[in-house]
């Protein structure tokens, strides 16, 4: 394996596959954190002319962290498929990035199943922003639950209605605003505040309520941890889809009170005791630099990191997994250079892997970052095809501090790119008046219309 | 188009803080829903850049040392700097404090200066009155610029107390930007975690209000002396 370039008459060397992929990075301030960024931009490129020139084998036979000192590349390894890679195991980084851009959907998306999450990253290193927009289009990911998500043409959306208190009537008000404006299709997912069983057990029985008295062609989810949901299920709660955050490594997943047997119990109960229709029925959150936060990074970058959350959560099918880019503040993601790059990022890395992907345009107020930003964002990933966005009432979600999307920013990528809301959901909002041909209508945007 | 105010409508309103009914301009917000938005958010981030002035800290005799983070830029990239202190601060403290106090008071700007501002001069003569009736003591209670949650550890080092207090400014959210959190800690050293604290987070006039913060924190200080011990531990 070749770890030395000449570039602009210097020599490099590289010690080791960890230090190229978080050297090949793009500027992020959580890997500088890490301490183990590029010192400068010469340096960065020198790692990416090297990484260019790996092959897909040299970066499977030398693992960032090896399988038997962790759950998740157990994972991975177990997810490539072994015909595939046989073909493309010879291809250099460069060569697979000139294929993925060069190739039809079918090939692309087969391609994809032949990689390992440190292989999606190592192109992604090497990848513009517009390649990666180009990519990710070329992955149609289905996923099915109550509704079918992810055809071409579709762009779905979370509603958001979280409340700082959990207040029923007001998360009531705030899934009717989301209704009203045509929003909800891909889920209707609460962010609890209080992570007790009963209160847990009371809010998947809200939205449920809400689904079932207005025939809302969606599903619904209580984001509190995978136990709780997993006592209020067995509680009789009513829930479409089981939802967890993942780490990309087993120290990290440790942090967040989960480990793989934990979440195939998971599994096997959403499977068996789950309201929902279709077999997809998990939902992740993931988002760059979580690893870094618990000291559970083992000295590799954040952008591979990220990439082996997908790998692990390619193992139990999901129905979503949602990347929160901007939440986790500027010591990861300085400002809406490095956000944007970071969405684009990971959209295209859990598409390849067969992801249905959604992200969660959004800044914290102590980022480099404002609505404007997530408005570009937001155009460049709706063009990439990303399968759904996460929407609250203008922007601003009054329980986690922190700015996302309005449902106008989603209508208004629908009316701009002539995207449509998922399937069964489109028929219904028309069905109602909200919507004419995927448009909002005059009676669109009134919450009082579900009273 | 801004909504017809129907009585339907501020019933809804009135059941959250969340943004709703605001109207539309084609699948636009409105005008002034988005300017509302934009001067929140430009609100929240001049907290995150504002200084703890002069005045505020003379009215109730702190002191002021820095963390290592140095300015606001590095305190954001770094918050690993913001729980060290620089060699400076730590003769500072050494000299000025009371060493091995009871309880020790310290304050700091965080992400909000604009929190301890705004919530300071209530909570923390309530605290002193509340651990008076408790019968406890204060050491030399003083400001640390930039500081991070963790710099309770670096502190106890040097001053060795029981108890230690931290108000701190949280991240501003466009509601409000003035949300200041208390932690609490028995015994802090080096290598105490989250999981040795205690927090009484969102203390403002809108949430947990300041005077009630400061009476609620000396029974907990008491309790936490009591069982000698804080955190996931203690028994409330």
């Amino acid at each position: 394996m070749k770890l030395t370039v000449t570039y602009l008459g210097e020599s490099y060397r590289f010690h080791n596959l960890k230090e190229l992929f978080a050297k090949a990075n793009e500027e992020k301030s959580g890997d500088q954190l890490a301490e183990i960024a590029a010192e400068n931009a010469r340096e960065r490129m020198a790692a990416k002319l090297v990484l260019a020139e790996l092959t897909l084998a040299e970066i499977r036979n030398h693992p960032l962290l090896p399988p038997e000192e962790d759950e998740v590349t157990r994972v991975i390894e177990e997810g490539i498929d072994e015909a595939i890679y046989e073909k493309i195991r010879n291809w250099s980084v460069g060569e697979l990035r000139e294929q993925l851009l060069s190739q039809g959907e079918d090939e692309v998306r087969s391609i994809g199943r032949g990689l390992s999450s440190e292989m999606a990253a190592a192109v992604t290193k090497i990848m513009s922003n517009l390649d990666l927009i180009q990519a990710a289009s070329k992955c149609e990911v289905l996923s099915h639950c109550n509704t079918t998500l992810g055809q071409r043409g579709r762009l779905g959306s979370r509603a958001q209605p979280n409340h700082p208190t959990d207040d029923l009537q007001g998360v009531r008000a705030s899934i009717y605003e989301a209704l009203s404006y045509g929003m909800g299709d891909a889920v209707i997912g609460i962010n609890p505040v209080i992570d007790t069983t009963d209160n847990i057990v009371r809010l998947f029985h809200e939205t449920m309520d809400v689904i079932h008295k207005w025939g809302v062609p969606t599903q619904n989810s209580v984001l509190a941890h995978v136990t709780t949901q997993m006592r209020a299920i067995r509680k009789g709660a009513p829930a479409d889809l089981i939802f967890q955050s993942l780490a990309g490594t087993e120290r990290g997943n440790e942090s967040f009170g989960v480990n793989l047997s934990l979440l195939e119990e998971a599994d096997q109960l959403i499977r068996e005791e789950g309201t929902a229709k279709g077999s997809n029925r998990w939902y992740f959150e993931t988002g760059q630099g979580s690893e870094l936060s618990s000291n559970a990074h083992h000295g590799i970058d954040q952008l591979t990191l990220e990439s082996r959350c997908y790998g692990l959560a390619k193992r139990f099918k999901p129905f979503l997994v949602n990347t929160v880019v901007g939440f986790i503040g500027p010591e990861y993601l300085y400002d809406s250079k490095q956000v944007i790059r970071a969405g684009l990022e990971d959209h295209f890395m859990g598409k390849i892997q067969g992801l249905p992907m959604g992200v969660d345009v959004c800044y914290t107020n102590h980022m480099k970052a404002d609505q404007n930003d997530m408005d570009n964002l937001a155009v460049l990933l709706a063009t990439a095809g990303v399968n759904f966005l996460i929407g609250v009432p203008m922007a601003d979600d009054c329980m986690l501090n922190y700015q996302s999307l309005s449902y106008h920013d989603i209508a208004t990528l629908r009316e701009l790119l002539r995207l449509k809301s998922g399937n069964e959901f489109s028929d219904w909002a028309e069905k109602l008046g909200i919507l004419q041909n995927g448009r909002l209508t005059a009676l669109a945007g009134d919450p009082t219309l579900f009273m | 188009m801004t909504l017809q105010h129907t009585e339907e409508l501020e019933q809804l309103k009135r059941s959250t803080p969340a943004r709703i009914g605001t109207g539309r301009a084609g699948s636009r917000p409105t005008t002034r829903e988005l300017l509302k938005l934009r001067c929140d958010h430009a609100a929240a981030v001049d907290t995150v850049y504002g200084r703890v002035s002069q005045a505020l800290l003379d009215e109730l005799g702190l002191f002021s040392v820095e963390s290592s983070a140095g300015d606001k830029e590095i305190y954001l990239r770094r918050p690993d700097l913001g729980r060290v202190l620089p060699e400076s601060s730590i003769q500072n403290i050494r000299l000025r404090c009371i060493h091995e106090p009871k309880v020790q008071v310290v304050i700091s700007d965080g992400l909000s200066a604009n929190a301890i501002e705004h919530n300071l001069r209530d909570v923390y003569p309530a605290l002193l009155d509340s651990l008076q009736v408790h019968g406890l003591t204060c050491g030399t209670p003083f400001f640390v610029q930039n500081g991070r949650v963790g710099c309770m550890n670096a502190i106890g080092d040097i001053l060795q107390p029981e108890v230690i207090v931290l108000f701190i400014g949280e991240r501003p959210g466009l509601l409000t930007s003035h949300s200041m959190s208390a932690y609490l800690c028995y015994k802090p050293r080096s290598g105490m975690t989250d999981s040795n604290r205690m927090v009484v987070s969102n203390i403002h006039q809108g949430g947990t209000p300041p005077v009630e913060a400061g009476a609620h924190l000396g029974t907990l200080i008491a309790r936490m002396l009591k069982q000698k011990i804080s955190g996931v531990e203690l028994l409330l």
